[in-house]
């Protein structure tokens, strides 16, 4: 009896902290995980500012920026569909360039440019990014395509 | 030849691992108990075998024969020996090699050491280990064959991707492995041990060291992909959340719970069931990790070669091994009798909430991790990082954390809520005189959970060590000393952790040469720029000058270096330790003309995190060889009675 | 209640197993099929990528026989990976001309020295234009074109072993 009861007891504890640690997490991926755009869908549906979001696209041919301290750069993000501003602060991977594909990691700020904390470029020739996948960028026109 | 001869070791083995399942399963099940003796040699044979054809590739990739394929597309002639010796493990075919080797010498390690389990369990773990392998087997044979031949052969290979010639690469990945694998065993145990009903504490004894044996790798491991991340790819973190990081961090949660349960187990015959069902989940994310990882379902930094097919064949493993385990665990666990009682107030429930905590936090990334994939499947596309795992993991490993104090000073079975209350009085007091000053001196400064972090730290390093208070150190058994060490290595790595994320300074500027950076107390003259030349790269290299409080100037060289073969670019971060933390430098590109990008940082006892993995795996291996001893020494002194007696 | 906890892991793993299955089920949306298919190529002309080989043009693909167009690189891994096999193809008669994509003369030479030449002719797309314009997105891809010039078939990556009668098929049928 009195083992069936502490066994009882730790039991509705095991539920108790299991169900809180769902919930937590249901939450937490509510709050935290990054949802993908592409600037056609950032225009499409709106993004609140300070939301953390992942945006993929081609970076425009001849926007890429320097700013005078020569660490921050300025870029267009395009899907073809729409574009939109982004600025980063740090040391770009070597295959970002422009009229190539890029996913940044971060949010936009009150003015609509896309801040971001981080920048992931594709590794080679033949890799896309997942989330860039079905789309084409046209070097002669300097626009993109949806592949499919 | 020597690929041939590998070749046909392996189908040896395989064929042998065959053999070992069907006669451990007729004389089981048949009562054929005069079989069961062949059991153990076949096992040590197939061991033996693995470990011959495992050499044999290595020997391969050490002769540079350009005839096999996985030479030509992982290796070059021209490579440092090293990388060649590495390149054997670095690359798919190679890996699941190492796999069906570790597994195979683990169960004849199995077969030979050991001696405490009964006599149907230990025949019933080794027709269980066959029966794994033989799925591997089958794997490799037949879906990833690592001595097939290429004809004609080309003139030379490959190379091997830049990123993965380091030393740190090339050796600690088969620690990983060696863990994981070693996790097999513990799997194994659990299925022989239902199979024949005899879940008991001496079942536990005699698993508890190989689970401790695979842990301490498992912890060696992880510590050393953690610092290698941390100054190869040049960001500064340590910890970045990443699937592959992700796949060897939950085998190492479910091997850390199983630790503490399989001692429950072992000294006071309870959670029986718990225990068989950790010692199978351990391994099950071991083989889970491996899936992500292999497959490319999911998208990561470390890229692997991806393949649906292979991927298909590691799920059918997945679903043949884990289901059929979890499916075995259901329908004999309700044969296994329940263990022993306790009381509320007892260690035993302090190891079950360190079990509970652990499952939650192990829960939680499993779930972080897969949810990409969960939402794909309705068509979202999204990614959970870092700030996810922080803020969901991070609680409950701090509330771990405090349970860590409780747990050592409370008794076996029954205690008194005033006894452990006084016990644990100095870590409290520790931990509340540094959250005052804390809160006083940087209130506000530093974020919550690393200011919880901080102080935590601190009061679970008193309280590590407080079970060796009033006791006579030389006579205190090894294995506690393990205990007091290993959890002595989680407060100095939590201390570690929380001084980088509350302390951390970063700098990032373009500079010229001849130009003066300075940051946190440390003064950086950027003298030049230069380009430099390597085996097989080509690089541009910073000369550095870094000095503190006008002291001497020590030279630092950050490194951007290119790759031809295949072209790759990557950072060579500078690195200066220093004991109270580390400056960290990482060559940008040409911001304009004449300046260069500068990230610098300055991380205060970063270098903790280290220590404390490599204290951690200290401690367990202090415990092995403790109980080890002990047991030995049992036996000895057992034999001398017996002898005196005669 | 215990009973039904015995088997929740079992439940819960076989959820999980769905999901893998599910995961790695989802057509591979890497693969990217060229809308061209069944379509004329697009109009190029390409100086030569190799010394010893002539260059290519868009008309020289309509031959009346079915071809194989490969886009390859000579700093693209996988691409030497695939000679063996091209090599194979030729044996079988198959004519194969090539696009070098964003390459050099010498580079190209090398390439072909080291891996051999299965190509009747090579083009040099030194700034992808033309990959793009076949609707490519990647090195190595094979087309086969048919008789009258109209791609019949895109193979994204490379042409492994098992590949190959599945090529040879297409190309017979391709007319």
């Amino acid at each position: 009896m009195k083992a069936k009861h502490q066994r009882l007891i730790l039991a509705v504890v095991a539920l108790v902290a299991l169900i809180t640690a769902g919930l937590l997490a249901a939450s937490a991926l509510k709050d935290e995980a990054a949802y993908f755009y592409a600037p056609g869908d950032v225009k499409a549906k709106g993004v609140e500012p300070g939301k953390p979001i992942r945006l993929g696209g081609m970076v425009v041919k001849g926007s890429l920026q320097k700013a005078p301290d020569g660490v921050t750069i300025h870029f267009d993000v395009t899907d073809g569909k729409a574009t939109v501003p982004a600025s980063f602060k740090g040391i770009a991977p070597d295959l970002f360039r422009e009229g190539s594909g890029v996913v940044a990691e971060g949010a936009f700020d009150r003015s609509g440019t896309f801040q971001a904390s981080n920048l992931l470029a594709k590794h080679d020739e033949r890799y896309m990014p997942r989330e860039l996948q079905g789309i084409q960028y046209d070097e002669k026109t300097y626009k993109m395509k949806a592949g499919q | 030849m020597i690929a041939e001869a590998g070749l046909a070791a392996l189908w040896l083995a395989a064929s042998l691992a065959l053999l070992q399942l069907a006669l451990a399963a007729i004389g089981l099940a048949g009562g054929k108990t005069e079989l069961l003796s062949a059991v153990r040699p076949v096992a040590v044979a197939q061991g033996g075998l693995t470990a011959i054809a495992f050499a044999l590739l290595i020997a391969l990739f050490l002769r540079s024969d350009m005839s096999v394929l996985l030479v030509v597309t992982n290796s070059h002639s021209m490579k440092p020996w090293l990388y060649k010796f590495a390149g054997t493990w670095g690359n798919h075919e190679g890996s699941m090699l190492l796999w069906v080797t570790v597994m195979g010498v683990a169960g004849a390690a199995v077969a030979l050491f050991e001696r405490a389990l009964r006599r149907e369990t230990h025949m019933a773990t080794l027709g269980g280990q066959a029966a794994i392998s033989l799925g591997f087997y089958a794997f490799l044979l037949f879906a990833s064959n690592p001595f097939a031949r290429i004809d004609p052969p080309p003139a030379d290979g490959q190379g091997l991707n830049p990123l993965l010639q380091d030393p740190g690469l090339a050796f600690h990945p088969p620690t990983l492995y060696l863990g994981y694998v070693g996790l097999s065993v513990a799997f194994s145990f659990a299925v022989g041990a239902l199979l024949t009903r005899q879940v008991d504490a001496a079942f536990a004894r005699a698993m508890r060291p190989w689970v401790l044996g695979a842990w301490i790798l498992l912890t060696l491991g992880i510590t050393a992909g953690s610092y290698w991340a941390y100054y190869e790819l040049g960001w500064g973190g340590w910890w970045f959340w990443d699937p592959v990081e992700n796949a060897s961090l939950m085998p190492w949660l479910a091997a850390t719970a199983l630790l503490h349960s399989v001692t429950v187990l072992a000294t006071r015959d309870a959670l029986r069931a718990w225990t068989v069902m950790l010692a199978v989940i351990a391994f099950s994310m071991s083989m889970v990790g491996t899936f992500l990882v292999r497959s490319g379902i999911l998208t990561s930094v470390h890229a692997f070669a991806v393949d649906p097919q292979r991927g298909t064949f590691i799920l059918a493993l997945l679903g043949v091994y884990i289901g059929g385990a979890l499916a075995l665990f259901g329908w004999r666990v309700g044969a296994v009798r329940e263990g022993a009682p306790f009381e509320l107030v007892s260690r035993e429930t302090m190891l079950v909430v360190n079990n509970l905590l652990l499952s939650v936090i192990l829960g939680l990334v499993l779930i972080g991790t897969l949810y990409p994939l969960m939402t794909e499947a309705f068509g979202h596309k999204v990614s959970v990082g870092a700030p996810y795992f922080d803020r969901i993991a991070g609680p409950v490993a701090l509330t771990l954390m405090i349970v860590m104090i409780l747990g050592p000073l409370t008794r076996w079975r029954r205690d008194r809520m005033r006894e452990v209350t006084r016990r644990i009085a100095v870590p409290m007091a520790v931990g509340a005189i540094a959250l005052v000053a804390l809160a006083v001196l940087a209130w506000g400064k530093i974020g919550v959970l690393p200011f919880l972090g901080l102080v935590i730290a601190l009061a679970v390093a008193v309280g590590s060590v407080a079970p060796l208070w009033k006791r006579n150190l030389r006579r205190t058994p090894l294995f506690t000393w393990g205990m007091v060490i290993a959890h002595l290595g989680c407060a100095v790595s939590l201390a570690g952790m929380a001084c980088d994320s509350a302390f951390t300074v970063e700098k990032l500027v373009a500079a010229r040469p001849g130009e003066v950076v300075e940051t946190a107390g440390w003064t950086l003259r950027f003298k030049q720029i230069l380009p430099l030349a390597g085996d097989n790269w080509t690089a541009l290299q910073a000369d550095m000058e870094a000095s503190r409080d006008g002291g001497e100037p020590v030279l630092m060289h950050p490194q951007s270096r290119f790759f031809a073969s295949p072209p790759t670019t990557t950072t060579e971060a500078a690195l200066l330790t220093r004991w109270n933390g580390q400056l960290y430098v990482v060559l940008g590109q040409e911001a304009d003309a004449g300046r260069w990008q500068l990230r610098i940082w300055w991380k205060p006892f970063v270098t903790l995190i280290w220590l404390g993995g490599f204290l951690i795996a200290l401690g367990g291996a202090m415990a092995l060889i403790g109980r080890e001893r002990r047991g030995w020494l049992l036996k000895w002194r057992a034999r001398k009675a017996e002898e005196a007696f005669a | 209640m215990r009973k039904l906890l015995i088997w929740l892991p079992l439940v819960l793993f076989l959820g999980f197993f769905g999901l893998f299955a599910s995961g790695l089920l989802r057509p591979d949306d890497r693969i990217i099929t060229s809308k061209l298919v069944g379509k004329p190529l697009p109009a190029f002309a390409l100086p030569a990528a190799a010394s010893d080989r002539p260059p290519l043009a868009n008309m020289q693909l309509a031959t009346g026989k079915p071809r194989l167009l490969n886009i390859f690189a000579s700093w693209c891994v996988p691409c030497a990976a695939e000679a063996p096999q091209l090599m194979a193809l030729k044996q079988a008669g198959v004519e194969i001309d090539a696009i070098a994509i964003r390459d050099a003369r010498p580079d190209v030479d090398a390439f072909l020295k080291r891996y051999g030449n299965p190509y009747a002719r090579i083009g040099l797309d030194a700034r992808s234009e033309v990959q793009i314009a076949l609707g490519s997105s990647g090195v190595p891809e094979s087309f086969v074109i048919d008789g009258r010039g109209r791609i019949a078939y895109q193979h994204v990556g490379d042409i492994r072993e098992d590949d190959v009668p599945m090529i040879l098929n297409r190309l017979r049928s391709a007319k």
